[in-house]
């Protein structure tokens, strides 16, 4: 076994849900302020996924906030911090990185629907079955 | 006890605290590692305990005279102590010497980089860019000044050789111990390359403290 992922395995969550660029995705992180602890959401879609080795894999989200201003953020796929992925729905993308929508607003950085939700379904299913 | 181990580099990856911060480690295989040779004052004029770590098939006759009823070991290396009558020949030493929480050093062999010219060895600024100049932008400028003192200085950073040669990071925090595994995993990062021999050992400076405080607020 690889001995850096022999580290970092147990450390791997076991309800992180299958990702694909495209994908979106609300993801609920936990907040500490001082002695508070709130959830906040971050909606939007996953722009570009890094697995890494082990429990090492992190993905960005990127959202556009209020007057068309575009936020990214990249959370790390098995970080404490991060409560739940929901995955919201899946669009058609034939890139792995998503880096073109940064050049794009409003109805030219659209993306496509899957509506085939069986299709997509299975499509997210195949990588883990190996 | 013995102050260090033998070991090798695996690799880098982050592991994430109780807080949920992500901590960046180097992944080190240390030890197993055996007593080979305990050198006496009266024998050898000094007191060291010398060691060695990971088996091979391929050890020369002499070296397998040296670790008779020992495994074939690839690297010894010696460690001078006082203690050495809490030793045996053939003792085994694991990663248990380490525990959580302590500080230790690594020193490797850092990754060779050639013949380095000054900026990218001593990060010197190199010349202009613009303004006219030519076949200047990674030179080092002047070495020295004229008649007086009329020859460079000792000491002066030039351009050489950079890496391949010992180096020492001190006081890393021993973020998790896996004895199964033979595993350690110390915050940051350590010299040379995967699988390169490193020694670690406890630390042995105190860590400093910066000594430039954050100035107090003026009261209002």
């Amino acid at each position: 076994m690889d001995l850096v992922a022999a580290v970092t395995k147990p450390q791997a969550k076991t309800n992180v849900p299958e990702l694909r660029p495209g994908d979106r995705v609300k993801v609920h992180t936990r907040i500490v302020e001082g002695d508070r602890e709130r959830i906040q959401v971050f909606q939007g879609t996953v722009m570009r996924l890094r697995k890494g080795k082990g429990a090492n894999g992190n993905f960005t989200v990127r959202r556009i906030a209020t007057h068309g201003i575009g936020v990214e953020r990249t959370f790390l796929l098995n970080s404490p911090r991060i409560e739940k992925i929901e995955v919201a729905g899946h669009t058609h993308v034939r890139r792995a990185q998503l880096y073109y929508l940064r050049g794009r607003h409003g109805k030219a950085a659209r993306l496509r629907e899957k509506r085939i939700g069986q299709a997509a379904s299975e499509v997210a299913e195949t990588p883990a079955a190996e | 006890m013995a102050e260090g181990l033998l070991g090798k580099k695996v690799g880098m990856a982050q592991i994430f605290s109780e807080k949920g911060e992500a901590i960046p480690v180097t992944v080190l295989e240390v030890g197993p590692c055996f007593v080979t040779q305990i050198k006496t004052p009266e024998n050898d004029g000094y007191s060291a305990v010398q060691m060695g770590f990971q088996e091979t098939r391929h050890l020369t006759k002499p070296a397998r005279g040296h670790l008779k009823n020992l495994p074939p070991l690839k690297h010894l290396l010696e460690v001078r102590t006082g203690g050495i009558e809490n030793y045996q020949v053939g003792q085994k030493l694991n990663v248990s010497l380490f525990a959580q929480g302590d500080l230790v050093d690594v020193s490797g062999i850092s990754k060779g980089k050639g013949h380095a010219g000054v900026v990218k060895r001593h990060h010197f600024g190199g010349g202009k860019k613009t303004h006219g100049q030519s076949d200047r932008m990674r030179r080092p400028g002047a070495s020295g000044a004229t008649t007086t003192p009329g020859r460079v200085l000792r000491g002066m950073r030039m351009a050489g050789q950079m890496g391949n040669r010992r180096a020492t990071v001190l006081n890393l925090e021993v973020v998790q111990v896996d004895q199964e595994r033979n595993l350690l995993a110390v915050k940051g990062a350590v010299p040379g390359a995967k699988d390169g021999l490193l020694f670690v050992r406890k630390a042995r400076k105190e860590k400093k403290i910066p000594k430039h405080q954050p100035v107090a607020k003026k009261e209002k």
